[in-house]
């Protein structure tokens, strides 16, 4: 990241000090007569990470879609600086300052690294008609934030898709960080990911954190998120189930919501009356903690 | 061939375990690999192969008046093929660029002749229509997401059944007017179809103009904004909106920018002949397809070159010329398209592959 840059985020942290850069009151969104999400609150404040989490289908997807202007929310509000917004198109989004990483599509395969780092945001030079991008600035600029990322590629050339997941997401949050984004939405970065590689997303994610920018953790691993997390809020059947700071939640709390200690019980009921399943081996509702977050990881 | 090598990289390399450390495994690919996998590479051999082909079977094409009527044969696929590759590139088809051609050419002269008017406002009005006609296909697909190969079929068809119907209303023949002696029409004819002599070979204009559209379409394709949105909106649409393109705007210009094409190929053919016949054009949408596609265009989008096509029209202009040189039937023409064509999906079937394997 260049001085200047760095310069321009701090600015935009201090000022949005006090008010959450984004803000959700009671917001609801439904597909015809689909109710995907209903009455969400959620806040983030610059320099801190609010991870959201919640099973497939619990409405995490519609609610980066609804912040990262892909949809719009039909009910509630949806406040940027303490402003009610309504983004038609990612573009609002980005102009002001909320960027996304979307898990699956972030980046174009087949367009080399330095393409995808300053797709839809080239560097030009020269007058109108004769205005052409600025190649060597655009390389080397994308070359010296990668690196600050520590990501080191021989070749800036190379398409895209021919990196790893891990490498591809890391790019992406660079980009999001060197365009000024005040806001980060990560939508599952590990899930596709190993043990390694999510150790390393997870270290670009709080760096990106330190650096004063507001992080939406998406995910389902409860894990990732209590590395990196201040605020968790779980979602279920599109409403939130929980909304705590970390101060109020443990590793052990936080992973019993996701696992959904108690309809595990009532499975686990089920489970014995059909099958004739040996039940006394498994475990209680209330040391269902590490086990079940282990089997929900990898899965997306 | 080259699969090997070209697979080397990807399958040496594990997973991102110190990002710190010198990126050192990815080694690196000798400069004829590196070629090879350029979009253009495969076609530009393909061209020099099939020219020694003729070079030696046939005595005639070795002239310089053979070669200039093969390049000015190129020049009418190529120009078409340019916009047509560029459409490829940005993921879309357009079935109706063919017929398009002899819209364009019927409405300049019938607006010309019947309004008895100069012909520059035939050419005005036909560039209207054309443009119009690329923005309506466009629109239609961005607007009801219909895939472009249904939306142009059905403007494909359309605009054939007006080609026909409406000229013989205005005319009451299936061929327009000579309109040689009307007023503008020197100028035109100079500007669409002259002839200039180099070295006592007399050549079409229009080889110049196809190579000029060409270095054009090269520098938007790789030294633009809008070229590198053209990659992007072919190679995925919905990364592309993600990170604001216009997508819409992209794919909308792109089809107009085959209507620009169709609009001068159609200018062309109308100052070089005088008339137009209006059943012409059907069939011609497949060879600008092909042409782009051996170009190595990916037919799915996102993946191409400008250079490409130039070759593949190249290419097109040396195999119908060639086959009449070397005093065979015209017919072999169609089986050696087929050849080509699939021969250069396969190319680019297997480069798409091996540039996103990991």
């Amino acid at each position: 990241m260049t001085t200047a840059d760095t310069g321009k985020n701090n600015d935009q942290a201090t000022a949005a000090d006090g008010t959450p850069v984004v803000e959700l009151r009671g917001t609801g969104k439904s597909y015809g007569n689909i109710r995907a999400l209903h009455g969400v609150d959620l806040a983030v404040h610059p320099g801190k990470a609010t991870c959201v989490l919640g099973d497939n289908g619990a409405g995490k997807s519609t609610l980066i879609k609804i912040i990262s202007g892909l949809h719009q929310h039909t009910e509630g509000e949806f406040l940027v600086d303490g402003e009610a917004v309504r983004f038609s198109t990612p573009r609002e989004a980005l102009d002001r300052g909320i960027a996304t990483v979307y898990q699956d599509l972030a980046t174009v395969p087949l367009m080399p690294v330095w393409r995808n780092f300053f797709l839809g945001s080239e560097m030009t030079k020269g007058p109108w008609p004769v205005r052409r991008l600025d190649i060597a600035r655009m390389k080397k600029t994308a070359d010296e934030e990668l690196r600050n990322m520590g990501i080191v590629l021989d070749d800036l050339e190379q398409p895209i898709g021919t990196l790893s997941g891990g490498q591809r997401q890391c790019v992406a949050i660079a980009r999001a960080v060197y365009f000024g984004a005040r806001v980060l939405i990560l939508d599952e970065p590990t899930a596709a990911l190993g043990v390694k590689q999510s150790g390393v997303v997870l270290k670009y994610i709080a760096a990106a954190r330190d650096r004063g920018l507001g992080v939406i953790f998406i995910t389902h691993n409860p894990h990732h998120a209590y590395m990196v997390g201040d605020h968790f809020n779980v979602l279920r059947l599109g409403t939130l189930e929980l909304s705590a700071d970390r101060s109020e939640v443990s590793l052990e709390e936080l992973t019993n919501h996701m696992a959904g200690g108690a309809e595990l019980a009532a499975l686990k009921h089920e489970l014995a009356q059909v099958r004739g399943v040996d039940v006394e081996e498994l475990p209680e509702a209330k040391d269902l903690q590490a086990p079940m977050a282990a089997s929900s990881e990898g899965n997306s | 061939m080259t699969m090997s090598q070209q697979a080397a990289p990807a399958v040496t390399s594990p997973p991102a375990s110190g990002p710190k450390e010198r990126d050192g495994r990815t080694a690196q690919r000798s400069l004829v690999l590196r070629l090879l996998a350029r979009p253009e590479v495969g076609v530009f051999l393909g061209a020099v192969a099939v020219f020694v082909f003729f070079f030696a079977m046939a005595p005639t094409f070795r002239s310089g008046s053979a070669m200039a009527t093969v390049l000015y044969q190129s020049s009418t696929i190529g120009i078409m093929a340019l916009p047509v590759a560029l459409l490829m590139i940005g993921g879309e088809f357009d079935l109706s660029a063919g017929v398009a051609v002899i819209t364009s050419a019927l409405t300049a002269s019938m607006v010309s002749f019947q309004l008895t008017m100069n012909v520059w406002v035939g050419v005005i009005v036909a560039l209207v229509v054309s443009l119009a006609v690329g923005a309506f296909n466009g629109w239609m697909m961005v607007r009801t997401g219909l895939p472009s190969f249904l939306v142009t079929l059905g403007t494909f068809l359309g605009l054939q059944g007006i080609n026909l119907a409406v000229t013989k209303l205005i005319t009451g023949n299936v061929a327009t007017d000579d309109i040689s002696d009307m007023d503008g029409f020197d100028q035109a004819k100079a500007v669409f179809s002259s002839s200039f002599t180099v070295g006592g070979v007399q050549f079409k204009v229009t080889v110049l103009w196809w190579l000029f559209f060409a270095a054009l379409a090269t520098w938007v394709l790789l030294r633009t904004k809008y070229g590198n949105w053209i990659f992007a909106v072919g190679g995925n649409k919905d990364s592309a909106r993600a990170v604001g393109v216009p997508v819409k705007f992209t794919k909308i210009s792109l089809f107009m920018l085959v209507g620009f094409g169709a609009w001068f190929v159609g200018m062309h053919q109308l100052f070089a002949f005088n008339t137009v016949q209006s059943g012409e054009g059907v069939g011609q949408e497949l060879i600008y397809i092909a042409a782009a596609v051996i170009g190595g265009c990916l037919l799915t989008g996102g993946y191409g070159s400008a250079i490409g096509p130039v070759f593949g029209a190249f290419m097109f202009g040396m195999v119908s010329q060639g086959i009449v040189y070397a005093g065979w039937n015209p017919d072999w023409f169609k089986a050696f398209l087929g050849v080509m064509l699939l021969g250069a999906t396969l190319i680019n079937l297997w480069v798409q592959k091996s540039a996103t394997r990991r």
